[in-house]
């Protein structure tokens, strides 16, 4: 067992983990923050996309070990500091960028780390950012309008497909 | 993922120490090595990380012009840091997997596992590029040995890779549609002694050099000077995403993208 030691959502946390112990796991089952899903394990699916110093990685696929001393941003620490929903979480709504929401908090992680890299993306920027996030209900376009109206852009430009 | 020990050393001295290790094995940014310990296809007793030794990340170039990157720098940096010095090289970087996967997966890692389908090893053999280790400087012509095989020694890890800059250079990639994996990619690069043609994601012997049109390219660097040329499909990669024949008939197609797409 190891001691590790991080910020969670601007939190201190500490932990003992074995070596093996992922990083989704740690957050899941030791922190109780449940919002970081797990679908499909294997690294491809992006439902337990987390920020480890302000870069989007699948928690599922990194070890919590290597996340010690790191800052880490979940789907938890999301909302605005009142409790309602951020621009990102807002628009999905609005935007009904979600049905089962599974994949949810993958994906308004992946979004808000592509906003902070690409403050205005096009729709085949946000489609192309989107590539490692895995949402079986909506068909993505309405996740991708969402990602639009959050960067304060026009969603009527997006065709219908 | 069975259980093992963990260790995290700061320098490549250390690390090398921790992988004399029996069953040692190191962990780039696990993009693919934590999924296989999931599956428990590998079971080390010890994983050994690269992640905390600042001397392995970094792009920067050389006296000569030639771009040396860290083992330890991940497919996000190269693709920010590498635009301006080689930007065919960043390009591949910035279409690996997908950005969460861009931020952990290191170049060192990737050309460590050597997958068949991988992208880096294209760029590096087509580049002609020099693999440093701990303890030697290994031509990537030397480095590849076939599927998951390289010339890397037990405990042996990339420091850098030196890549000389080519006069012109690109890659095309025909994707897999499920894996988002090379089902052939293609890295084309001229430089003024001529032409290096690297395949990947096509052969059963991992990423080799198309020497015919390396040839014919190098006589006459357009699309139609390999238009004759065919790839034997015998060697090739066949299964349910694309046959041997289909395969074959991609590299040329790819490698006539490249070169219009080079210039």
């Amino acid at each position: 067992m190891a001691q590790v030691s991080m910020t969670v959502n601007g939190k201190s946390v500490s932990g003992d983990v074995e070596g093996r112990t992922l990083l989704s796991s740690f957050l899941r089952d030791h922190l109780s923050l449940t919002g970081t899903h797990v679908g499909c394990d294997t690294g491809q699916c992006g439902a337990c996309v987390v920020h480890v110093n302000g870069e989007s990685v699948k928690s599922c696929n990194m070890l919590a070990v290597e996340a010690d001393g790191a800052e880490v941003g979940t789907i938890e620490g999301q909302a605005n500091p009142d409790g309602s929903l951020n621009v990102i979480q807002q628009a999905f709504q609005e935007h009904h960028g979600l049905q089962c929401g599974f994949c949810t908090p993958g994906m308004v992680m992946s979004a808000a780390a592509l906003l902070k890299e690409n403050p205005k993306p096009t729709e085949a920027e946000i489609r192309e950012y989107l590539e490692g996030n895995i949402c079986r209900c909506t068909g993505y376009h309405n996740i991708v309008k969402a990602i639009m109206a959050a960067s304060g852009q026009d969603v009527g430009a997006i065709a219908a497909e | 993922m069975y259980s093992f020990e963990f260790e995290k050393p700061s320098t490549i001295a250390e690390a090398v120490a921790a992988l004399g290790a029996e069953e040692a094995q190191a962990l780039g940014g696990g993009q693919t090595l934590i999924p296989t310990l999931k599956q428990r296809l590998a079971a080390p007793a010890k994983l050994v990380s690269l992640s905390g030794i600042a001397e392995l990340k970094g792009v920067c170039v050389e006296d000569d012009g030639a771009l040396a990157i860290g083992g330890g720098t991940t497919h996000a940096t190269v693709a920010r840091e590498a635009a301006d010095k080689y930007p065919a090289l960043a390009d591949l970087a910035s279409h690996i997997g997908d950005p969460a996967v861009r931020n952990r997966g290191t170049i060192g890692g990737s050309l460590a596992n050597n997958d068949p389908s991988a992208c880096y090893p294209a760029a590096v053999l087509a580049s002609g590029a020099t693999i440093r280790t701990n303890s030697r400087d290994i031509a990537a012509d030397d480095f590849f040995q076939g599927m998951f095989t390289t010339a890397l020694a037990d405990g042996e890890i990339i420091t850098s890779v030196r890549f000389p800059v080519p006069q012109a250079a690109n890659y095309q990639k025909f994707l897999q549609p499920a894996s988002r994996f090379a089902l052939v990619g293609v890295f084309v690069a001229r430089f003024a002694d001529g032409v290096r043609v690297a395949v990947t994601g096509a052969s059963e012997d991992g990423v080799f050099r198309w020497t015919e049109a390396e040839q014919a390219l190098s006589a006459d660097f357009r699309p139609d000077a390999v238009k004759d040329l065919k790839v034997d499909p015998s060697g090739m990669i066949g299964d349910l995403h694309g046959s041997k024949e289909y395969r074959a008939h991609l590299v040329g197609v790819m490698t006539r993208r490249a070169v219009a797409a080079a210039g």
